[in-house]
């Protein structure tokens, strides 16, 4: 599988957020994006999830699912949790997991919520209903949707915010094993997710519509 | 359809867990048609001859009260976005929620609508067309409250702004929905079958072109 990106064009209003940008992931790999804040690591991802429609340039999948759109073949971790209040933990992820993985039986469904659950070290917290959770347990609710759907693209948008060292640990080790076993991530933070083989991107703030490159926006500040 | 089923179960379900929306859209009902008999003082024949209207009237807006937090509390917390990346296209999740608001706030704002005759003296051969033309008009509201709903979403105190959008779009809804009442307590013959046909038609309409424009609108939103 290849996530490929072909010369990508991003305006948001009047503003080019990203400039001709190309690159390409390949299965069991894993991308790092890196850059100042507004140098548009968050439009990159939203434009792949398809959120945003590229101004001009390519997002491909080549190889993934033929009938599926790229958004139906990855997860989005962005700012926000999707963790409803009001409901429990388990309630939480068992309506994504249904949600997301419809055609799964209920046996498999079970299963993946309870994998989710393990992995994240929900389990404690099953029956709390998740407005009584930190941040950071919301956070790991957040990502346990990572294990509750086959999808072979993770968009991961700061995963780590408001994540302990350890939790930060079970993030790493998710997305390391989602890697080895052929999939592909992308990843914005600033935290070092401990992904050695990790390549990284490294994303300039285009503040500038004239400007080509580094230099000229350097001016601009 | 299991992927909408599940929306709409979770929907439903929150409706209820969380209760204000529903207790505040049933509860501003009440005030509203108790306040106006106050209001138009005790003349028991003027009250029931504007009653269907009034009760439309202030179901429109009692409806109005609960319809931004269609899409509302799952964009604020994220879920939107997950749903928009999961296989259900997104005509369908706004129809899985629109259908939600209907059975959560537009039945029983339908099924209360009879006890708020009594304090309207309302004619007693019209209660069962005015359920009747309720429960055929009232998933207009929903369906197209929803586009509404998704336009104002990121807007600031887009309540009002909701309001002005929408309630526009419910005359059609209302005019039939008082008529079929009345051609009933005046007695035109084959007026209420013909009025509630096109309340159901203005329903029907509604469900399936209301999903597509708000779909397109929190598209827009999303970016």
């Amino acid at each position: 599988m290849l996530l490929n990106v072909e010369s990508l064009m991003i305006d948001r209003g009047e503003r080019r957020i990203i400039r001709d940008l190309s690159f390409q992931v390949r299965s069991s790999e894993a991308l790092l994006l890196r850059g100042r804040n507004g140098a548009g690591k968050t439009t990159l991802i939203r434009a792949i999830a398809g959120f945003l429609a590229p101004t001009s340039g390519k997002l491909t999948l080549e190889g993934g699912h033929e009938e599926m759109t790229l958004a139906e073949q990855c997860h989005y971790i962005g700012h926000l949790n999707g963790v409803k209040a009001n409901m429990t933990v388990s309630e939480n992820l068992g309506f994504w997991g249904r949600y997301l993985e419809p055609d799964a039986d209920r046996a498999a469904q079970q299963d993946r919520l309870e994998t989710a659950l393990e992995t994240f070290d929900l389990l404690a917290l099953e029956d709390i209903p998740a407005g009584y959770l930190s941040a950071g347990q919301k956070r790991r609710v957040g990502l346990a949707r990572l294990k509750l759907a086959d999808r072979p693209l993770w968009l991961l948008d700061e995963p780590t915010v408001s994540l302990d060292t350890a939790s930060v640990a079970i993030l790493a080790e998710a997305v390391k094993s989602h890697v080895a076993s052929g999939g592909l991530a992308i990843a914005a933070t600033h935290i070092p997710l401990g992904l050695e083989t990790a390549r990284t991107l490294e994303l300039v703030p285009n503040l500038n519509l004239d400007s080509t490159g580094a230099e000229a926006d350097a001016e601009a500040w | 359809m299991g992927a909408f089923r599940q929306l709409l179960m979770r929907d439903i379900q929150l409706a209820l867990r969380e209760g204000g929306a529903l207790g505040t859209a049933l509860g501003f009902y009440l005030l509203v048609v108790a306040l106006l008999p106050l209001g138009l003082g005790p003349d028991l024949k003027l009250l029931s001859r504007i009653a269907p209207g009034l009760l439309w009237i202030a179901l429109l807006l009692a409806a109005l009260l609960s319809l931004g937090r269609i899409f509302e509390t799952d964009n604020d917390d994220g879920s939107l976005e997950v749903m928009a990346l999961g296989g259900l296209p997104l005509e369908l999740v706004a129809a899985a929620k629109a259908l939600a608001h209907w059975i959560t706030t537009g039945i029983p704002l339908a099924l209360l609508a009879p006890l708020l005759g009594i304090l309207l003296n309302l004619e007693f051969q019209a209660y069962g067309p005015l359920v009747l033309t309720m429960l055929a008009g009232t998933p207009a509201i929903s369906f197209l409250g929803a586009v509404g709903a998704a336009l104002t979403l990121r807007a600031r105190r887009g309540g009002l702004l909701l309001a002005l959008l929408v309630l526009p779009l419910f005359i059609p809804t209302l005019i039939y929905g008082i008529t079929a009442i009345t051609s009933v307590t005046v007695n035109v013959d084959g007026g209420f079958s013909s009025a509630l046909s096109i309340l159901t038609a203005v329903s029907l309409g509604s469900m399936v072109l209301g999903p597509i424009a708000a779909a397109a609108a929190l598209r827009i939103q999303m970016q």
